[in-house]
């Protein structure tokens, strides 16, 4: 069985005559060779070739329209996140003639770089610089406030297009399924995280900041942002692009101790060690670990890989070494603190004497089963309760169907594919978590995006799709969304939302302040 | 004029354009770093003395794909680079914060750094890196969500 691809392993190149890349049919392309060949010849050959050189070079230019005019490979990109930006990047940049355009449903671009990457982690953010060139590229259109699957359909989009990517991401959340779930003050870490990150539809989310215990049920990255954006200290988190009505909310809050509950054990995390590193060195804060969950593990991953060996070396040293004297005394002075604890499945969200918030949560204390990365979590009977507040779920996200003619796994909770290529769908692909699922890092998504871009360019050099088949890209689009009374935001117009926010942000002492009501966005840009 | 883009100069003479002699004479300070892309093709660049190996692809416009997505800050590691042994041995020492991003990068080896994190020094003229090949596997994701389930 093929257990890994490489993306350059017998990949064709895409053939170059003369200097200028030919993606089109074969035909074509193979008479565009002649005839550059044949204009090179002509004008070495000076006198001996006139004859050959006037006609041939208006047939060149003949041939250089028909080329840009028909044989432009028009391509949509459903999704401004990194998976649209990064596939559209990599079409533009192996592809001349292709043109990509990008749909968004926020008036704003940039997905999960803008909604899901924590305030404090600017750095990660500096992938938008790159989605910035790729957008101002002049064979690429960015289009906001364009709903697929409502103001416009992927059938409408796939008469448009020669190829239409779909990156749309995951907009939901796994649900725990447990009675109680729906109490006051139980949330998803993704609406929590949405929330304080400016992402519309959670600006409303008043989450319950007054009880002195959170517990977040899982323990992946987004686990430890949601566990460090409650303990920050103020001045830290005020000089964020944070929201300044969630900034508000945090500083009234009463939170003191944060608990990231998982079902498995210490080797199971799923957060990786630059976020358990700035966790540990949080200012005004200590880790609660408890020693017996990390003895002798050091011995266990002597041989393991270096990521996992690492992680687990510094949960190891926190748990079990006498912190030096300058980490002492900042322990010993903080008044919050943070925990993990394993080995605990969530069965039932405890309601207060209301009926109406939470006041606690049972859970179930499991034994493993297996080791490393597949082990099993199973009841051992025995059960546990935790008193708090606040609970956020953070089990992980999930993706949702765009359009019932769009093939869907409501199991994984993506589109089924091969290579990125949509299953029995010729002319539709996927990128990103929609087509792989919800994990990993910009990288991961990265690679993953170049994959199906490059789907895409086989496709177009093989002929699976059809160039002769002339397609009218957004100018066809414009007219459907015109008679439906949608208007388009362009990226000159996400500009105006930007230089407006950074605006706003300076007379705060923050990088932006993000606007997070979309009527307001439209009426910046005098929609 | 010399076509960049395509790796390989026209056969038309012109005189060379202005900055190019400047560099000729100036080549006392400059290093010679090859990068082998991902499909084998070999890049070769003339690097300033102090550039970080993510500076020299940025500032040549090397066509290496998704380099340095998080522009040299430690967030990433698009900047994976796999060096030969005994210039491995030569490098500055790795810290902690870059070993951490290395931990997660794909195709990670005994002589991976990242790029970002590497200056070039005049005893590396010649240096030859590898840029790692990137493996999909597309069964590992799938993978990942029938356990999570």
């Amino acid at each position: 069985a093929d257990a890994g691809r490489s993306r350059f392993a017998a990949r064709p190149r895409v053939s170059r005559a003369g200097g200028v890349a030919v993606e089109a049919e074969r035909l074509v392309s193979s008479v565009w060779v002649l005839l550059a060949r044949s204009r090179s010849m002509g004008s070495r050959c000076g006198r001996v070739c006139w004859k050959w050189g006037s006609p041939l070079r208006r047939l060149t230019g003949f041939s250089r329209l028909l080329s840009t005019a028909v044989l432009a490979p028009q391509i949509c990109v459903v999704g401004s996140g990194p998976a649209g930006f990064y596939t559209a990047q990599h079409l533009l940049k192996h592809h001349r003639l292709a043109r990509v355009d990008i749909y968004e449903k926020l008036p704003v671009p940039f997905g999960l770089v803008r909604f899901g990457v924590a305030p404090d982690h600017p750095e990660v953010k500096n992938v938008i610089n790159t989605f910035t060139q790729t957008a101002h590229s002049d064979r690429c259109s960015y289009y906001g406030n364009i709903t697929i699957g409502k103001d416009v359909t992927v059938k409408e989009l796939q008469r448009a297009y020669h190829a239409v990517v779909l990156s749309y991401g995951a907009e939901d959340n796994r649900i725990l399924g447990i009675p109680g779930e729906n109490l006051s003050g139980v949330y998803s870490a993704r609406a929590f995280v949405g929330w304080y990150n400016g992402l519309p539809e959670n600006r409303d989310l008043k989450p319950d900041l007054s009880s002195e215990t959170a517990v977040v049920l899982g323990q992946g990255n987004v686990a430890l942002d949601v566990a460090r954006v409650l303990l920050s200290p103020l001045d830290i988190l005020g000089k964020t692009d944070i929201t300044e009505g969630s900034l508000a909310a945090i500083a009234c809050s009463k939170i003191k101790r944060v608990w990231l509950v998982g079902r498995r054990g210490p080797l199971q995390v799923a957060f990786t060690i630059k976020e358990l590193r700035e966790m540990i060195n949080l200012p005004g804060t200590r880790p609660l670990l408890d020693p017996a969950d990390f003895t002798g593990l050091g011995d266990v991953v002597k041989d393991v890989p270096r990521p996992r060996k690492r992680l687990t070396e510094l949960m190891v040293k926190s748990a079990l070494e006498k912190p030096g004297e300058k980490e002492a005394s900042r322990w010993a002075a903080a008044t919050k603190e943070w925990g993990l604890k394993f080995q605990r499945s969530p069965l039932e969200v405890l309601p207060a004497a209301d009926g109406k918030q939470a006041r606690g949560i049972r859970m179930a204390v499991t034994r493993l089963e297996g080791s490393g990365e597949s082990a099993r979590a199973v009841p051992t009977g025995e059960v546990e309760e935790l008193e708090c507040g606040l609970i956020l779920s953070s089990i992980g996200y999930r993706s949702l169907p765009l359009d019932s003619l769009i093939p869907f796994d409501p199991k994984l909770g993506i589109i089924p594919n091969s290579l990125g290529r949509v299953q029995g769908t010729p002319g539709l692909y996927c990128s990103g978590w929609v087509k792989r699922g919800p994990t990993g890092v910009i990288i991961t998504t990265m690679n993953d995006s170049f994959d199906t871009a490059q789907s895409v360019l086989e496709d177009l050099q093989s002929g699976v799709l059809d160039l002769s088949n002339t397609k009218e890209g957004f100018k066809s689009v414009r007219s459907i969304l015109h008679s439906r009374g949608v208007h388009p935001v362009t990226f000159s117009d996400w500009e105006t939302i930007d230089a407006a926010e950074v605006a706003r942000g300076k007379l705060a002492g923050k990088p932006r302040e993000k606007i997070v009501d979309p009527q307001e966005m439209l009426q910046l840009i005098s929609h | 004029m010399s076509s960049k883009l395509f790796g390989f100069k026209s056969t038309v003479s012109h005189p060379l354009p202005i900055h190019r002699l400047q560099v000729q004479h100036s080549s006392a300070d400059r290093v010679t770093v090859h990068f082998i892309n991902r499909d084998g093709e070999r890049l070769t660049a003339m690097a300033k003395e102090g550039e970080s190996l993510l500076e020299v692809v940025v500032n040549q416009n090397l066509g290496i794909d998704g380099f340095g997505a998080c522009e040299g800050t430690l967030a990433c590691s698009t900047c994976h680079l796999i060096f030969e042994e005994d210039v491995f041995q030569k490098l500055d020492a790795i810290t902690d914060e870059e070993l951490d991003m290395l931990d997660l990068a794909y195709g990670l080896t005994d002589t991976s750094r990242l790029g970002c994190q590497v200056c070039v020094k005049k005893v590396m003229d010649g240096l030859t890196v590898q840029v790692p090949m990137e493996v999909a596997d597309m069964r590992r994701g799938l993978e990942v969500g029938k356990q999570s389930k």
